[in-house]
């Protein structure tokens, strides 16, 4: 397998919860989620109600890969920071640490520079509690939850 | 890489779906999505140009139910067929926990099915990953056509190391589910014995 395991606990997750939290009301943001780079939605707060927040994390996921590769094409890294104007609402997206991707959507509430200036200050705080999952999940011993299923268990849930 | 979440009890896999222009792979995502329940799916995206070839992937979650209190989710995805698509074929890749690859049977394919798993292995290679150590099913679709080529002269060409096989007519949904199935208990089986 490539790259370690993607890997969340309970209190990363409150930690993340709250960095985001306070961005969107920084922000004067509509919604904050954080995707990781395969498209696994990894936190979201705002008004998510209405929101197929699954879709879209897949969709932002695929959007970062397709403009990372453009990037590589005419020989940059990344391109770290995306931003998609819309009649109401807007998009920003930018990549933390170079594996998460952080979303802000917010509309005329808010402008663009604020959410600039947010997302750089919340962006340092995740980065730090990703060194600290990563660095907890590389430890030996932190085992998954599966290594103790059994043939019965993945065949029970088929069993319709 | 599976995505473990503690604190929402959920594992998220992603399986991809690979083969040749035309085979039949969106063909099995949209039976899938078609024929199961409403709270087990979420919604299926497409992104597909105007004669609904893939551009660039299909997309379906998908839940299977809880094992040890834990909600297993699959993330399907199709990666466009046709060869001027590498570079976005590559980029789906990427994550990835199992492959499925759908052949066509049709005679006239078989040099499509060779060069898109040949095509597969390179890209997994750039990726890193080995395609004889992931969770790796075939599917051999359209097995309903009179030019289907018999099933041992495909698994001779494009199975040389025996991984698991089903046969399929995807429209029909024959061999849809037993293929999807297949898949996520090799993925799942992986998980137990941890990365």
């Amino acid at each position: 397998m490539s790259g370690p395991q993607m890997v969340m606990y309970d209190e990363e997750f409150q930690q993340i919860s709250a960095v985001c939290e306070r961005l969107s009301r920084e922000a004067n943001a509509k919604i904050v989620f954080l995707v990781d780079k395969n498209g696994q939605l990894i936190a979201s707060v705002g008004a998510t109600e209405n929101l197929d927040t699954t879709s879209l994390a897949s969709l932002t996921a695929g959007n970062i890969a397709a403009t990372g590769g453009l990037a590589k094409l005419i020989g940059e890294k990344e391109f770290s920071i995306l931003f998609h104007e819309g009649e109401k609402d807007n998009l920003h997206i930018s990549i933390i640490g170079g594996r998460v991707i952080l979303v802000v959507i917010f509309d005329s509430r808010s402008s663009l520079g604020l959410v600039r200036l947010r997302v750089k200050k919340a962006s340092d705080e995740l980065n730090k509690i990703f060194d600290g999952l990563m660095k907890k999940v590389q430890v030996p011993g932190a085992g998954s939850p599966f290594a103790e299923i059994t043939d019965d268990d993945i065949d029970n849930l088929f069993s319709e | 890489m599976s995505f473990i979440n503690y604190s929402s009890r959920e594992i998220n896999c992603k399986i991809v779906y690979y083969g040749p222009g035309l085979c039949g792979k969106t063909t099995n995502l949209q039976f899938i999505y078609a024929n199961t329940n409403q709270q087990a799916k979420g919604k299926m995206i497409s992104l597909a140009t105007e004669t609904e070839r893939t551009l660039f992937f299909d997309f379906l979650p998908l839940s299977l139910g809880e094992i040890r209190g834990f909600k297993t989710r699959f993330h399907l995805y199709t990666v466009p067929g046709q060869v001027f698509y590498d570079a976005s074929r590559k980029l789906i890749l990427k994550g990835v926990d199992g492959v499925v690859f759908v052949a066509d049977s049709q005679i006239e394919r078989t040099e499509a099915n060779i060069e898109s798993v040949e095509n597969l292995r390179t890209n997994l290679q750039e990726q890193g990953y080995d395609l004889d150590k992931i969770p790796y099913v075939i599917q051999y679709n359209k097995r309903d056509l009179p030019n289907a080529a018999p099933l041992e002269e495909l698994q001779n060409l494009l199975n040389p190391k025996g991984v698991p096989y089903y046969e399929a007519v995807a429209p029909k949904g024959e061999g849809v589910y037993e293929t999807l199935k297949a898949i996520a208990k090799l993925i799942l089986t992986e998980l137990r014995k941890g990365t």
